[in-house]
């Protein structure tokens, strides 16, 4: 059957991302990170020098760095042009409904404790539609990976406002200014209870995979935001120019301070960026917390959680079932 | 001797609500994943297996609202864990994009609607079956779903289990339309030794993990499933997909796909249609009745037989798919089919359709809030036996 995508947008061309050359090794035969992608699955839908090839790059690469099995990673997406990542990455990997990634990754991870799982989608997503689970998944310390990818506007409908919108910019629904306050994501995140919080943009590819790095490798909410190029919609409304002329305003006012206060992080139309990692600290995850609250409530009576039925062995009842 | 150590099914006769049985009925079942938000009338059997959980190896997860609560429940069962929310009305309302998610991804799991009077926040407190369109047809698209209804807390238990095993044989979200009646109805509940209660495994893939494919279906049109984290590298999507699981956005491939999700339940309605059938033979009249309404209605039936009236009764365990076969055998063979039901007339529509209008029909509806007077079902039926 011939396959027929979408385009991501009715000014969107199907390219290969130039962007994910970026860590090349490849030969003109092989793509450096098919082993990690879908290539049945190629071309993809994004345009032209979008930013979400090169986060797909950095997560691939921190995947690559980092030695966790990857039979133990899983990807989940929400609903979006950034959404669309979780069907590229050859991983288990989810795409679920507008909003609801984190509670459908909740899920995954209360019931399969041993997968990592990480979160691609968009700032609309996450922020908008999917809030309220980001404030909860943050506030109980859910150990997962949340990249946010920020391109200021809901590219996949053809460039709506978003909470994230900067004051002042143009979308198809704000067609004279955005004048709403916009979210300072990373401050969100952190004073819900995240655990790890940075941001970064498109243009740092090393910092970002670093950062992926890790979050994945961090028990808790780890959360990135990346800042990241949409030049078929945001940036042709806003006549910001090319991606390119993007990645060269994010090399211009891009300021790195790590462990900066989160709530200084606003981010204004066109104005500097403050980026790095914000914050990194250990407290309990959510498992951790109900099995020591339940270990100190019921003693020996408390029976930790299964896990998941195994496959090879599953008669129709869990192990917990066999008499003694 | 020391006595046996007790498992997590509490085999053994009991005093027990709807609810409670509801949630021993899910134990029983293997499942040991729960997403829920509360919600009168279903709250306690959130509450009664989250002070379960714990002992028994089991994982409750309040989550933030009803949205999360399902769409946590599809992640889980992806997970591998066999997986169920509890909720009432204006909770399965907040549910309903992702059951749509949860047919389309054909998850496994399981709805329990604990049923209150609507619309709206309604009676919260008050019985109804007013959301019984709405678990056939409340999500968008066109699908095909599982549901059952239980008149007792007995059968609250025995259906919590069935409602588990069709959902891995079908692999489809089943709905359990309980009520509030039934809900908060205590009676004696029977648990049977956990070796005696059939549960069904999931249909689990066991080729080669690099040639698994999420939607390749055995005869029966279901395809087997895997558990994230083994290595398949599948992937699934709430998009129109090909079997490999990858979006493709055609008429062609929406055919297949839509087509296989209705036909996987509607050529397997006979394989999954439980119903309960009381004197129909030779009987004028048949009562027709699911959920409490069906107990309301037994009062009714016997005061019709006493003045002498053939009354049969067909009382719907299954009710989606519409047992719609069985009513239409019937409705060659009786003078009236009559339904009682706490709702304006949802069911009725489904029964007058498959009736065919081969016999009389008559509704008796109720808004809910309380259960009918028996008498207004019997003044039905003897209308329906002139
Ligand atoms: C419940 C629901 N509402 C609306 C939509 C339409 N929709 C699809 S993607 C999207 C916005 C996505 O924005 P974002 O998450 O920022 O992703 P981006 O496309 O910008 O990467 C919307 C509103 C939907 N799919 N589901
Ligand atoms: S985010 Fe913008 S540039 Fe990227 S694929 Fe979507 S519409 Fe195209
Ligand atoms: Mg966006």
């Amino acid at each position: 059957m011939q396959e027929f995508e979408l385009r991501a947008s009715d000014f969107g061309l199907v390219l290969m991302n130039p962007n994910q050359l970026i860590v090349g090794r490849g030969t003109a035969e092989h793509h450096p990170m098919e082993d990690f992608l879908r290539m049945d699955r190629m071309p993809h839908i994004w345009c032209s020098t979008c930013g979400l090839g090169t986060c797909l790059t950095a997560f691939i690469a921190a995947v690559e760095e980092s030695t966790i099995p990857r039979e133990d990673i899983v990807v989940v997406s929400g609903i979006g042009c950034t959404g669309r990542a979780a069907g590229y990455l050859k991983f288990d990997s989810f795409h679920t409904t507008h909003g609801r990634a984190i509670p459908y990754a909740t899920g995954l991870k209360v019931a399969n404790p041993r997968l990592k799982v990480c979160l691609i989608s968009g700032d609309g997503d996450l922020v908008s539609i999917g809030g309220n689970h980001l404030i909860h998944a943050a506030r109980r310390n859910m150990d997962m990976t949340v990249i946010c990818v920020n391109n200021f506007n809901y590219a996949m409908t053809g460039g709506q406002a978003a909470p994230s919108t900067p004051q002042g910019a143009f979308a198809t629904t704000t067609p004279y200014g955005a004048f709403e306050r916009p979210f300072n994501i990373p401050f969100l995140v952190d004073s819900c209870g995240a655990t790890y919080v940075a941001r970064w943009t498109a243009l740092h590819v090393r910092q970002l995979t670093i950062s992926i790095k890790e979050a994945m490798l961090h028990r808790g909410f780890s959360f990135i935001e990346v800042i990241s190029p949409c030049p078929t919609v945001y940036a042709r409304r806003n006549r910001l120019g090319s991606g390119l002329d993007l990645m060269k305003f994010y090399h211009d006012h891009s300021i790195t301070k790590n462990f900066a206060s989160t709530r200084e992080c606003d981010i204004k139309f066109q104005q500097d960026i403050i980026v790095g990692k914000f914050v990194q600290k250990d407290e309990p995850t959510y498992l951790d917390a109900m099995d020591a609250q339940m270990k100190k409530t019921l003693g020996a009576k408390f029976v930790p959680y299964v896990g998941p039925m195994d496959p090879g062995a599953d008669s129709g009842r869990t192990k917990s079932d066999a008499r003694t | 001797m020391s006595k046996p150590k007790r498992g997590p099914v509490l085999t053994g006769a009991h005093y027990l609500d709807g609810d409670h049985a509801c949630a021993e009925g899910a134990i029983a079942a293997g499942c040991r994943f729960i997403a829920g938000y509360p919600i009168t009338p279903s709250t306690e059997v959130a509450e009664r297996l989250a002070e379960r959980f714990p002992k028994i190896g089991g994982t409750f997860i309040q989550m933030e609202d009803e949205l999360a609560s399902i769409a946590a429940v599809l992640g889980a069962a992806w997970g591998g864990a066999r997986a169920m929310t509890v909720t009432s009305g204006p909770g399965f309302s907040l549910m309903m994009e992702n059951i749509g998610l949860g047919v389309m991804t054909e998850t496994p799991c399981v709805v329990v609607n604990v049923q209150r009077g609507g619309p709206s926040t309604g009676l919260p407190t008050l019985t109804g079956q007013q959301d019984m369109m709405q678990a056939r047809w409340g999500s968008h698209g066109d699908y095909e779903i599982i549901a059952l209804s239980p008149s007792s807390p007995q059968e609250c238990f025995d259906l919590t289990v069935t409602c588990f095993n069709l959902s891995e044989k079908y692999r489809v979200p089943v709905m359990f339309m309980m009520d509030e009646c039934v809900g908060h109805m205590t009676e004696k509940v029977v648990i049977p030794e956990a070796d005696t209660i059939d549960v069904w495994p999931r249909r689990w893939y066991r080729g080669p993990k690099d040639k698994y494919q999420p939607y390749l279906p055995d005869k029966d049109g279901v395809p087997p499933m895997v558990r994230a984290g083994d290595d398949h590298r599948f992937h699934i999507t709430g998009l129109t997909h090909d079997e490999r699981g990858y979006p493709i956005i055609t008429a062609e491939c929406q055919h297949l796909c839509v087509s296989r999700l209705v036909d996987k339940i509607r050529n397997n309605a006979d394989d999954l249609m439980i119903v309960k059938e009381e004197q129909v033979k030779g009987a004028d009249v048949v009562v027709v009745a699911y959920g409490i309404s069906a107990r309301v209605a037994t009062k009714a039936i016997t005061d019709a037989r006493k003045q002498g009236i053939k009354v049969g009764f067909l009382r719907l365990i299954t009710v989606w798919p519409f047992p719609e076969k069985r009513i239409r055998e019937l409705a060659g063979d009786v003078k009236c089919l009559v339904m009682p039901e706490l709702n304006m007339g949802q069911m009725y529509r489904e029964m007058e359709r498959a009736a065919g209008g081969k016999c009389k029909t008559l509704l008796v509806p109720h808004c809910g809030g309380w259960v009918h007077d028996p008498n207004d079902i019997l003044k039905a039926i003897l209308e329906g036996a002139k």
